[in-house]
């Protein structure tokens, strides 16, 4: 297509180019009518029948590529993704959020919708991109050839932090994703040592459990991401920051200056042992 | 006087002018002082297409540089990946400012406003027919739009996006007055484009040199007509969409909000349904402007007139059939996908024509390498990839990758900046000469070129690789090992290139450009259409006989017999203002139409229009409906002198014609502008009927909802009997007055209309009673929003016709009306015609489909 374009590009140029400076009497072929029909309506009417039939052929691929070997429900949220894994029977297996862990070679289905403005859902080296619609659940189908991380970001602007909305899929040979997924089925982790222990009372009494979701705990708010496995993703913030201890203490503690008109508040309040201890919590879990 | 003797008489006038010299002494005299412009405090005032289309095009360019700035300040925060010069906040406001501004502020206005400088001049017309309306438009779009920049001075612009999709933009997510800043400035872009079509299109069909039909109308005419023709269609979609989105937010009307059975894609569709044409109504003036340019600049009639022509009618008419193609990632049905792929590739035939059409008319001739001939070569450069890449994404796979990434960013500026502000800048520097007492400079012209021309290729060329690599659009920041960061950096150096060569032109600008002199180089390109004729304030001396699409190549000696006045109307018999109006087709002298001159209730009616637009957005509601009532007052002044009546018995324009001074009917340039308003009218009747359907294809088998009761078919009977005998009794008293001819003011016509005007309202007021008796509330359903809807702009057309009906007998009490002087009730006619017309199709439709389905 693009080589297509470029040959078309240069035989313009070269005609307007013709018609400009070789002598008159060479270029009275080009002053006559009959170039315009064949030029502006022969030549298109030609490439474009010959490229849209491609392009339907290839859309027409995209869009039946078999029976799902898994389908995964995607609702954008104003700057994040919640992800639910679904079962057999079309119930939520396990909920997740900002980065979705899918089998090679399996045609996997996106369930995708909204639950406030209008997102898009687009990791560009595995497929297109769909709109996000509050009130329609939009749907495709995709695999992943090769094992890997694959980054996608929301692509249709959606507020303030548009630019921060970003998440990752990790390609994985089947048997390491049915580990992943039954492991994600699971309740969180237990602290084992003191400072977890007190991590995990700092993040119920501060209120943490009102917006998300812990399993295991108390915390069982359905605002914010579910962090019952937050440890073991990759980024934080939607694809903001890398997880580590200092990432989490640093996001808790200044959400808004890192990531602007969330709706998370900052925990400025915190000291820097409570800070750390809330981040060595949730970095524990896996 | 038959064709035949007319045409017999055309022959006749080419070997024999129709006025002999020496004019009589004064003529010239009294010319100059019928169309002088005021002077003092006054001089504001001015309504002359040579004055009102200078000030437009200069704000228009305005709102460029202004727009431009704000892009270099995103392109200064992308330079750099995780730049943190400025925040999402006023980044998401600037670059939904730029686009709204460039779309909205200029390229729109820019075109219109250069249709109003040029038309007049290339038809050898004194004046557009409704001077006082093009000049009420550029106010309104001159303070109004100043108003909306400034909201970037106080944090309030809107940052939803140029394309505001709800709900982002409906009162939930964006609660605060920045949305409705952005529907504001709308507002005042979609008055000032619905007046300019409605002029452009009588001016165009109705106001042309005698002899200068639809076969020899310069391409620049062509493109205009078909552009306002554009606008007719495409801008209702976007007024509706605007008002229902205001709607909501201001009184919680639920047309897109999900939970309510509404649907954000109705926003898209209407959106998109003006959206794309809109693109095609900037490119078409452009592409205009080159195929003037180039016959000049080649010496020698362009190739194929007829085919381009014909390309440009089909543009227009397939840009309408496109606007899905901004939808493709929405999950549409794969039919509708291959469809709207197709009309997408399709509409790229005639843009071929087109180039095809100039190459060849540039192998025919021998080009002379000026500064507007670099601009039209640059303009085929940059238009041709941009044309290349739009067919790229019009295939449906590749706009899932490539869609709201800056492959697009660099698509969509190659077709608008290359194939409108290329062109835009060729003809300042083709046409300024005539304007100004000097050219611009051929030498500074080369540098702008050659600065802009390169610049914007550095800024754009990248952002196609930056796009493909995976960058999506409006995005405040990037982080930093994605490798967008050098492409961002050569597009930040490339835009400050282009702003470069943008203020090299304003130094040229400042150094040679010296308008209203009456002063001219004259035709310094040797160029062939009548605007460069020698002129003045009045235009031409006298108005000529066109023979050719090229008359001043064709017709011996024309400019010297045009200024020596001996061609048509050489002076101002009536002592006003006027030129002659011509048939649409083949432009044969109908009549001298009298036109109104400066007038200070123009200029306030737009600053009042203003005041009322902007104190409804900051919600001041008392000073906002005091401005509108001053506004209407001001529009009434101003229009009480524009129906004079017939003030002389008929003038002889010369050799022999003669022509009457007033006319009533279809002939007539005003019955053919209320028709183009209808039209108008009907197109955002029609496109709030689609809403209406759409609507239901949401809520299939809840149409009306649950426990919504329809009226009884009683009811919307009394209604429509009562609109009907509304119309009935209008159409009655046209017939009476028609009957009593000159007989001078009539009480029964008085009676009719004062009759008529309850019987209209009581229409209004019995469907409106119906639906409110069954407990169907706007706010609850999108049912009951669009029904609402249906009824409330039935209620805008019953208070303007109410509004009329009074300004209608108030003329008559005057004396101002009678059997022949009645252009202002045949206004008031077909536009009541129209409004019981829509009534019972909104009845119909409301009150049969829910039963036809349910």
């Amino acid at each position: 297509m693009f080589t297509g374009g470029a040959l078309i590009f240069v035989l313009v140029v070269a005609l307007t180019a013709v018609a400009i400076v070789v002598p008159q009497e060479r270029r009275r072929w080009l002053a006559d009518g009959r170039i315009v029909m064949a030029g502006g309506i022969a030549l298109p009417v030609l490439v474009l029948s010959a490229l849209l039939g491609y392009g339907l052929f290839v859309a027409r691929g995209q869009l039946n590529p078999g029976e799902p070997a898994l389908r995964i429900e995607v609702v954008g949220e104003q700057w994040w993704w919640r992800v639910r894994y679904l079962d057999g029977s079309g119930g939520v297996r396990f909920v997740t959020a900002n980065e979705i862990r899918i089998p090679i070679d399996q045609p996997i289905e996106f369930l995708l919708t909204s639950a406030d403005v209008i997102h898009s859902f687009w990791a560009p080296s595995l497929a297109g991109k769909l709109d996000m619609i509050p009130g329609k659940v939009n749907s495709y189908t995709f695999s992943a050839d090769k094992p890997g991380v694959y980054r996608g970001q929301c692509a249709e602007y959606c507020g303030a932090q548009h630019a921060l909305m970003a998440f990752y899929v990790v390609a994985m040979e089947p048997e390491a994703f049915e580990t992943w997924a039954s492991h994600q089925t699971a309740p969180s982790e237990q602290p084992v040592t003191d400072e977890l222990r007190s991590g995990q009372e700092l993040f119920i009494a501060n209120g943490c459990g009102a917006c998300h979701t812990v399993r295991g705990t108390s915390a069982r708010g359905e605002i914010g991401p579910d962090l019952t496995h937050v440890g073991g993703r990759l980024s934080i913030g939607a694809g903001t920051l890398p997880t580590n201890k200092g990432t989490l203490a640093g996001w808790v503690a200044s959400t808004q200056h890192l990531k602007p008109e969330v709706f998370m508040p900052s925990f400025g309040n915190l000291e820097g042992k409570e800070l750390r201890a809330i981040a060595a919590y949730l970095e524990s879990l896996e | 006087m038959t064709q035949t003797e007319s045409r017999t008489k055309g022959n006749r006038l080419e070997e024999h002018l129709p006025n002999s010299t020496p004019r009589p002494e004064g003529e010239l005299k009294e010319l100059e002082r019928v169309w002088r412009p005021p002077s003092g405090w006054n001089y504001i005032t001015v309504v002359n297409n040579t004055y009102i289309g200078v000030f437009y095009v200069g704000a228009a360019f305005l709102f460029f540089i202004l727009a431009g700035i704000l892009a270099l300040v995103m392109r200064t925060q992308l330079a750099v990946p995780e730049n943190d010069l400025i925040g999402q906040d006023l980044y998401n406001q600037l670059f939904t400012m730029h686009g709204t501004i460039m779309m909205f502020l200029f390229a729109v206005p820019a075109v219109e406003a250069m249709g109003v400088y040029l038309l007049p001049n290339m038809q050898a017309a004194r004046d557009l027919p409704f001077p006082r309306l093009s000049a009420y438009a550029f106010w309104a779009y001159f303070v109004g739009g100043l108003v909306f920049f400034s909201s970037i001075f106080f944090g309030l612009s809107p940052k939803g996006g140029w394309f505001m999709y709800p709900p982002l933009t409906s009162y939930e997510f964006s609660p605060g007055i920045n949305a409705d800043f952005w529907l504001l400035g709308i507002g005042f872009i979609e008055i000032s484009a619905i007046a300019g079509a409605i002029e452009i299109i009588v001016g165009v069909l109705r106001t042309r040199a005698p002899g200068q039909s639809l076969d020899k109308l310069p391409i620049y005419a062509w493109t205009m007509l078909i552009f306002a023709g554009m606008i007719v269609f495409a801008f209702p979609a976007v007024i509706l969409a605007t008002a229902l989105l205001e709607l909501e937010r201001a009184f919680h009307w639920p047309f897109f909000v999900a939970e309510k059975g509404g649907s954000p894609l109705l926003w898209q569709h209407l959106f998109w349904f003006f959206g794309h044409p809109e693109v095609y109504i900037i490119f078409l003036p452009a592409a205009g402007f080159v195929s003037m340019i180039i016959p000049t600049v080649a010496q020698t009639p362009l190739v194929a007139y007829r085919l381009v022509v014909v390309a440009l009618l089909a543009t227009g008419f397939f840009s309408f059939g496109l606007w899905v193609h901004h939808m493709f990632t929405t999950g549409l049905p794969q039919l509708s996908l291959s469809f709207f792929s197709a009309a997408s590739m399709a509409v790229s035939i005639p843009s071929g024509i087109q180039v095809f059409a100039w190459i060849a008319t540039l192998a025919a001739g021998r080009i002379q390498l000026n500064t507007p001939a670099l601009f039209v070569l640059g303009f085929m450069f940059t238009f041709v990839l941009g044309g290349l890449t739009g067919v790229m994404v019009a295939m449906v796979p590749f706009d899932w990758q490539v869609h709201d990434t800056y492959f697009v960013v660099a698509h969509f500026h190659y077709v608008l900046f290359g194939g409108m502000v290329f062109p835009l800048f060729a003809a300042f520097y083709y046409w300024i000469p005539t304007a100004s007492a000097r050219p611009l400079s051929e030498r500074l012209g080369r540098w702008v070129f050659g600065l802009i021309f390169i610049g914007f290729n550095t800024a754009f060329f990248p952002m196609h690789i930056t796009g493909l690599v995976g960058m999506p659009r409006r995005v405040y920041t990037y982080p930093a090992e994605l490798g967008w960061d050098t492409l961002n950096m050569i597009s930040t150096a490339g835009a400050f290139m282009i702003a470069s060569g943008v203020l090299l032109f304003v130094v040229d600008l400042i150094r040679n450009f010296r308008p209203f002199t009456n002063k001219s180089p004259g035709n310094v390109w040797n160029a062939g259409t009548l605007e460069w004729l020698p002129s003045g304030n009045y235009q031409t001396r006298s108005i000529p006989i066109v023979t050719s699409r090229e008359p001043l190549w064709d017709q011996p000696n024309l400019p010297e017999d045009v200024e020596a006045g001996r061609y048509f109307l050489p002076g101002a018999p009536t002592g006003g203002r006027e030129t002659i109006v011509t048939s649409p087709v083949d432009a044969r002298p109908q009549y001298v139409v009298q036109m109104p001159g400066p007038s200070w209730p123009t200029v306030l009616a737009a600053v009042f229009t203003a005041g009322c637009f902007l104190g409804l957005t900051v919600k001041l509601v008392v000073p906002a409906i005091i401005s509108g009532l001053i506004a209407i007052v001001m529009v009434i002044w101003w229009l009480w002198e524009t129906d004079p009546g017939p003030t002389a018995e008929e003038i002889d324009i010369g050799g022999g014609i003669r022509l009457p001074t007033y006319v009533t009917g279809p002939m007539s340039h005003s019955w053919w502008a209320m028709v183009v308003l209808i039209l108008v009218g009907g197109t955002l009747f029609t496109t709030l009927i689609f809403s209406y359907f759409f609507l239901w294809t949401v809520n299939p088998g809840a149409w009306p909802p649950d426990g919504v009761e329809l009226p009884s078919l009683g009811w919307s009977a009394l209604a429509a009997g009562l609109y009907a005998s509304s119309s009935g009794v209008i159409w009655l008293a046209s017939a009476l007055l028609k009957r009593r001819e000159r007989k001078g003011p009539w009480w029964g016509l008085r009676l009719l209309l004062m009759a008529a005007v309850p019987l209209m309202a009581g229409g209004l007021a019995v469907d409106f009673n119906g639906h409110w008796q069954t407990g169907l509330r706007p706010e609850e359903h999108s049912y009951g929003a669009v029904v609402y809807t249906v009824m409330s702009v039935q209620g805008v057309y019953v208070a303007t016709l109410t509004l009329m009906a009074f300004y209608t007998v108030a003329r008559s009490l005057a004396g101002m009306l009678d059997g022949v002087h009645r252009v202002t009730f045949d206004n008031t006619m077909l536009f009541w015609h129209y409004m019981t017309a829509q009534g019972l199709v909104g009845l119909a439709i409301i009150h049969f489909f829910p039963r036809l389905i349910g």
